[in-house]
């Protein structure tokens, strides 16, 4: 018996051990296999992937501290980065900046100063004042690249106090990446929390808790985040600030999550299984953990995934509005409050920049639920 | 063990369905005794009652009124109102094999885990006993040992429906309620999972409340037999004996509706008028009356109680008429 089994396995075909992995797959590996097969979604999560760690490593990647500010630099158009001088290899170099009168406009730009020339350090110690420290302990100058000493690199220009904007875009990213995902997490934990007392109980718990979605649902988006930041006041911490924005955000948006899981709570609840949980003695809670809630967590998941580009969104337009955070603390949407003048838009275009971020941010977690939406179910 | 010894009265079990301004009765007044080591089949078209009387029996769903009275060493409980630390004791006597194989497996456990879950819920055994029964319990509903890391859809009906069974015998039940349980599987598989619920049976000894509406099976496999009609028994006895003479006029038309194997059989088939009424506004007296071509003016106005006649339940008015009018 033992060497016919052995004999069998010699022989197995490359069809059958694939089987054999199909077999042993998880309802996560399913998913995930489904997923791969998503190309845009997976190239959305490859951009999102590298914003985070980017974001992550901000003060590294940032070739500028979070207060630092140049007045003689001020904006002044992204800087081009050269490989030639005059047809000689150089490697990547920036011009020196000298100030111009435009003889038409008459206005004041930024010219390249072709007489100096800065080579672009690469791992090297920034300038002074952008100085960080790793973990809020370990103080550190070191970042990606920086211009040699007088040099001066804007790589996405400067606003109108002489800061880089590459680097705000990088920190204003912390807020504005990270917000989202925790305003997810405590919309999640109401949504859960709601949504599964309705769905569970049902009655008049249920009835209730829909009206109430209903009311909050209905309350139109940008006045009423505009009333809630009113009440925030304006003597708090920056950091204050940004757990109560995070806290009215998902004050608004647990309505949405509170009936995915709701409808699936009914839904399942009249599966086969779970009756067959029921018989075979196990609780009211082991029934919830152990089979209700992980036939839906995916769809949870899909879902909170494409809540985050509102949570975005709105923390962009509360910001964008001077309703939510102010400079000096920095997020997307208040490095975009500086284009709410025509002027700006029409002299100084390079400060839309960050408005291309939120749109791909936004665009990619979209796909990203797309994908996972569809790879959700794997059993349909 | 003695062969006639009670295990399960179920007395005038009831259910009702409310829904917007209506009320459906899918059970009403339903009584039977169990014996133990007994198989009853329980048969009626769909909509009948069938399955809502094996998950009141389980408990998978609560009954509206009546008992369901459970015979154990430590004397008789309704199960319907058993406490909790009776529920605790007793809830793994009585267990179900499910309809679906599809449905009734968690696509998300491994075979393994779905097998042992209900030991988790009613033993402490260590891990490695927990791993023996398992496998010992495998090998009894002839699924091979190395397939069970695997996940439910790595199989197909039959082998989900012997992991079924598995599930519901680990806990080495005294009845077993199986709710169509051959019904979703090919008649070759079919044949298969009988005759491991008959070896089965003998092995542990268990009884089996067999709902069905697959008439041969039902005639092959049970001991007695249950015939419902609109959430009602209409007729309850021995197998064979109902199967050669039935005496309620539904249950003729019933069992003449079987496909015969005999080709030149002669039996005529019995075609029964109208359709089954709503449930919800059931005719009044006897249920059945609008369709039977013996019906009275008493038909019409009472409704017949289950009496014995012949050695059989039957609740009809009018058993000695039909009796005289057998093709």
């Amino acid at each position: 018996m033992e060497k016919v089994r052995t004999n069998k396995k010699d022989t197995r075909t490359k069809q059958e051990k694939k089987n054999d992995k199909y077999y042993y797959a998880s309802q996560w590996s399913l998913i995930g296999r489904k997923f791969k097969k998503h190309k845009l979604a997976m190239v959305s999560t490859y951009i999102l992937l590298f914003f985070y760690i980017v974001t992550i490593f901000g003060n590294f990647v940032a070739p500028q501290g979070t207060e630092q500010y140049d007045g003689r630099y001020v904006n002044c158009a992204p800087t081009k980065v050269h490989m030639f001088h005059e047809g000689k290899f150089v490697g990547p170099f920036v011009y020196g900046l000298k100030m111009e009168r435009n003889p038409e406009t008459y206005m004041l730009m930024f010219a390249e100063n072709e007489e100096e020339i800065y080579r672009i350090r690469f791992f090297a110690q920034g300038e002074e004042g952008s100085e960080y420290k790793i973990l809020g302990l370990i103080p550190c100058n070191l970042h990606l690249f920086v211009p040699e000493e007088g040099g001066k690199l804007f790589l996405f220009g400067t606003d109108n106090m002489g800061r880089d904007l590459f680097s705000r875009v990088i920190h204003g990213a912390k807020i504005s990446l990270f917000i989202p995902i925790v305003g997810m997490l405590l919309t999640l934990i109401l949504g859960l929390f709601m949504g599964s007392l309705a769905g569970y109980f049902g009655g008049w718990i249920d009835t209730v808790i829909q009206r109430l979605v209903e009311v909050v649902r209905s309350f139109p988006q940008v006045p009423l985040w505009m009333a809630l930041s009113a009440a925030i006041p304006k003597t708090l911490k920056p950091a204050q600030v940004f757990m109560l924005m995070t806290l009215i955000l998902s004050l608004i948006s647990w309505p949405d999550l509170s009936r995915v899981v709701r409808s699936k709570f009914i839904s399942v609840k009249k599966e086969d299984y779970i009756m067959a949980a029921q018989i075979s003695g196990a609780s009211v809670a082991s029934v919830i953990i152990r089979h209700m809630i992980p036939s839906f967590i995916s769809y949870i998941i899909v879902n909170m995934t494409m809540a985050i580009p509102n949570l975005i969104i709105g923390e962009t337009t509360l910001s964008f509005l001077g309703l939510g955070l102010r400079s000096p603390a920095t997020s997307w949407g208040v490095l975009l409050q500086e284009t709410n003048k025509l002027e700006t838009i029409m002299f100084y275009g390079w400060k839309l920049i960050p408005m291309l971020f939120v749109f791909l941010t936004v665009l990619a977690f979209n796909f990203m639920g797309d994908g996972l939406r569809d790879a959700a179910d794997p059993y349909k | 063990m003695n062969e006639k010894e009670v295990i399960l009265e179920i007395k005038n079990l009831s259910k009702v369905y409310e829904g917007k301004g209506v009320q459906v009765k899918a059970l009403s007044d339903v009584s039977i005794t169990v014996n133990q080591g007994e198989t009853i089949g329980i048969v009626g078209e769909s909509g009948c009652g069938k399955t809502t009387l094996g998950r009141c029996v389980v408990r998978g769903i609560d009954a509206t009124s009546g008992e369901v009275l459970f015979h154990t060493e430590d004397g008789v409980i309704d199960f319907l109102k058993a406490t909790r630390e009776q529920m605790k004791k007793y809830r793994k006597d009585i267990q179900m094999i499910f309809q679906d194989p599809y449905a009734s497996l968690d696509p998300r456990m491994t075979v393994f885990d779905i097998i042992s879950e209900p030991l988790r819920y009613h033993s402490k055994m260590s891990k490695k006993e927990i791993e023996d029964a398992v496998y010992n319990m495998a090998e009894k509903v002839g699924l091979n040992k190395a397939y069970l890391r695997r996940y439910p859809h790595a199989f197909s009906g039959g082998q989900r429906q012997r992991i079924g069974i598995a599930r519901s015998l680990i806990l080495q039940p005294k009845l077993i309620v199986c709710d169509e349980a051959v019904s979703a599987l090919d008649v070759s598989i079919q044949a298969q999972i009988i005759n491991l619920l008959e070896e089965l049976q003998e092995e542990y000894h268990l009884t089996y409340l067999f709902i069905s509406h697959a008439l041969s099976v039902v005639r092959h496999i049970s001991d007695k037999v249950m015939v419902m009609y609109l959430g009602r028994v209409v007729e309850f006895g021995e197998t064979e004996e109902l199967f050669q003479n039935p005496l309620h006029p539904y249950t003729k038309a019933l069992l003449s509706a079987a496909p015969q194997v005999n080709p030149d059989s002669t039996k005529e088939r019995i075609v029964l008028e109208g359709e089954v009424p709503n449930p919800a506004n059931p005719p009044s007296g006897c249920h059945f009356h609008p369709r039977c071509k013996y019906k009275t003016e008493k038909c019409e106005k009472e409704y017949p109680p289950l009496e014995e006649y012949n050695g059989r339940l039957v609740a009809c008015w009018n058993c000695e008429a039909c009796q005289q009018q057998q093709p």
